[in-house]
């Protein structure tokens, strides 16, 4: 079986974010596999050792920088990668168009994804390229068992947990709580250095949205703080939740 | 142009908070405002819809509509967008409405924009506003592809209640058990006395500063103690003290309610992600640098052990 994961290269969780001619500045800025990707990584990389899969491909679209992404992946146990090039700013379907276009090439067995990329918080990139290319799909999942053709998924669903069970091929998004990602080992960064990695331009198409403007949110103020003794301290708090506030006591 | 419509979100016949917010919000459009609602016995909801000013309700009925499925469901709302044309289609912001309006969106080749915290529809436009990069900023999208799609994430908009007339409307059905593509093997559903996390006026979270589920269990009485939803750090989720359901931040629910205590819990960026924009903060940890002091209206620097049993003292007074 042939795996494919995409991975988006997005902004360290930590950054601090900056606007320069109204845009996001990425001046100074280290990029990561967004965190989700990692764990849909992960996932196939056990998958591997587990014997279900043969081969991981990752796939990633986006600056020459993305390149990184993919070296990462790879030192974590990917087989080979393939980036496709295109500009970081592209909407959610000119990234499904292109992403799709590379994986019908590819014809993998199974793809997997992040259900969410930490910077543009969007969750559509994977279910848009499962519409585009004929296939089901499950979100948000926590575990995945792979027989007879069929995947059997575990997702965090509102209000419950759900099992659902689609034919492969499919794509697949994960939740982070699905497993703990490897760190690449000494080793595995030596021998991704070797691993193939094809470029290839994004598929033109036109985008459906268009970000008109990009703003920092207010920054909030920060209330009182107070440090005094507990029973001071519960009661002045008290106080506040009941006559600021204005809370119900049951 | 048929106006807005709602996507209902309801599992067996409950209807999530976050529909009647999403109907008060569309009402300020000025244009027609429909529910739309699929399921299985659902007609009788339509009365519901009405309170909160909806003008239509489309009510469609059938065994292959009893659960959420994408495949039904998308086929089911694209044979009726091309019946009755409507300009714009607001859906939750949750697990089933995402997975809904990226498929449906990717069908129609249109844009969507997702876990909306504003927006503003006019005839063939909609401008949205979205939180990025875990809250950190703020993007403002324009959509002009038909219809105009968006997710709206739960309790940023209010409740207003206001009489529409309710005209229910039959579309013919145009999903069958063949468009479904996804089989569910099996829901466990979380059961709690408590309220959902993003529909509690008032969330109480622990964190790792709870040590463990004896900690945790003070944070709850004091939840209790003011008909609150639970809710906890990702530290406290990993830890087994709380179920994944309770996570609040970016990977866990983003939660608005009226007041957020935060016990415990440093307020590491991901965590503020969900729970910044509460009304209220409250705070209490031993770390007199945690950075959730930052965003916290009300903090005390104390022990939650010592802190936290006699503010349910001093509340119960
Ligand atoms: C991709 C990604 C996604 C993530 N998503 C989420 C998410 O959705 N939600 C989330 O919460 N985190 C998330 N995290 C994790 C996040 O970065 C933090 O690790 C986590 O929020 C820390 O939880 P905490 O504040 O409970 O623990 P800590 O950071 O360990 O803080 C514990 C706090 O308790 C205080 N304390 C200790 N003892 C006491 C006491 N007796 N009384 C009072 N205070 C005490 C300490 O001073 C400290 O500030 C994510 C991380 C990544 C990388
Ligand atoms: N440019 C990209 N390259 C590779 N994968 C992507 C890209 N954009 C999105 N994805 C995948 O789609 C998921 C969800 O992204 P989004 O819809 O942008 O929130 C990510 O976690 C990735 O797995």
């Amino acid at each position: 079986m042939k795996v494919l994961v995409c991975v988006k290269q997005t902004f360290d969780t930590e950054a601090k974010i900056e606007l320069k001619d109204g845009k996001i500045s990425d001046a100074g800025i280290n990029l990561i596999i967004n965190p989700y990707d990692e764990v849909a990584v992960e996932g196939a990389i056990q998958l591997k050792e587990k014997g279900i899969a043969k081969e991981v491909v990752v796939l990633s679209a986006g600056a020459d920088k993305a390149m990184d992404a993919i070296r990462t992946a790879l030192a974590m146990g990917a087989d080979r990668g393939i980036l496709v090039k295109q500009d970081t700013a592209a909407d959610e379907y000119q990234r499904a168009v292109a992403l799709a276009a590379a994986i019908k090439d590819e014809n993998p067995d199974l793809i997997l994804a992040g259900h969410v990329a930490a910077d543009d918080g969007s969750s559509q990139v994977p279910t848009r390229i499962a519409e585009i290319l004929g296939l089901p799909h499950v979100n948000v999942i926590t575990n995945i068992e792979i027989a007879d053709g069929k995947a059997v998924c575990t997702s965090e669903a509102d209000g419950g947990t759900q099992v659902t069970e689609v034919s492969i091929p499919a794509v697949i998004s994960s939740q982070v709580s699905w497993n703990e990602p490897r760190y690449p080992s000494m080793k595995g960064i030596m021998q991704a250095k070797k691993k193939p990695v094809a470029t290839i331009d994004a598929v033109a198409a036109d985008a459906k949205s268009t970000i008109v403007e990009f703003s920092l949110p207010p920054a909030k103020t920060a209330g009182v703080k107070i440090e005094e003794d507990p029973d001071v301290a519960a009661a002045k708090l008290g106080d506040w939740m009941k006559n600021t506030v204005k809370v119900e006591v049951k | 142009m048929a106006g807005t419509w709602v996507f209902v979100e309801q599992r067996d016949g409950n209807v999530r908070k976050v529909t009647y917010e999403m109907i008060s919000k569309a009402k300020t459009f000025g244009d027609e405002v429909s529910a739309v609602v699929f399921g299985k016995g659902v007609e009788g909801l339509a009365a519901d819809f009405a309170k909160y000013g909806a003008d239509k309700v489309y009510v469609v009925e059938g065994d292959v509509f009893a659960n959420y499925n994408t495949g039904a469901f998308v086929a089911q709302i694209a044979a009726m967008i091309q019946e009755y044309n409507p300009n714009a289609i607001l859906f939750a912001h949750t697990f089933n409405g995402r997975d809904f309006a990226s498929r449906l969106a990717q069908k129609l080749e249109a844009g969507l924009a997702t876990d909306v915290i504003d927006a503003e529809i006019s005839a063939g436009k909609g401008v949205f506003t979205r939180a990025i990069y875990a809250g950190k900023a703020l993007a403002k999208v324009e959509i002009t592809t038909s219809p105009i799609l968006a997710t709206v994430r739960a309790g940023v908009f209010e409740v207003v209640e206001g009489a529409g007339a309710g005209e229910v409307v039959k579309p013919a059905v145009a999903a069958t058990d063949a468009d479904v593509y996804q089989t569910v093997k099996s829901f466990e559903p979380t059961v709690s006395a408590r309220p959902e996390l993003t529909e509690a006026d008032v969330v109480v979270s622990g964190g790792r500063g709870c040590k463990g589920p004896e900690g945790i269990k003070i944070v709850e009485e004091l939840a209790d103690l003011l008909g609150a939803a639970v809710g906890g750090s990702r530290a406290a989720i990993d830890s087994g003290w709380l179920g994944h359901e309770l996570q609040v931040g970016q990977t866990g629910k983003v939660v608005n309610p009226n007041l957020y205590i935060a016990a415990g819990i440093s307020g590491a960026i991901q965590h503020l992600a969900g729970m910044s924009s509460s009304k209220f903060i409250a705070a209490i940890n031993t770390d007199p640098e945690a950075p959730i002091f930052n965003v916290a209206d009300f903090g005390v620097v104390g022990d939650l052990f010592k802190v936290v049993p006699l503010l349910c003292e001093e509340l119960k007074k």
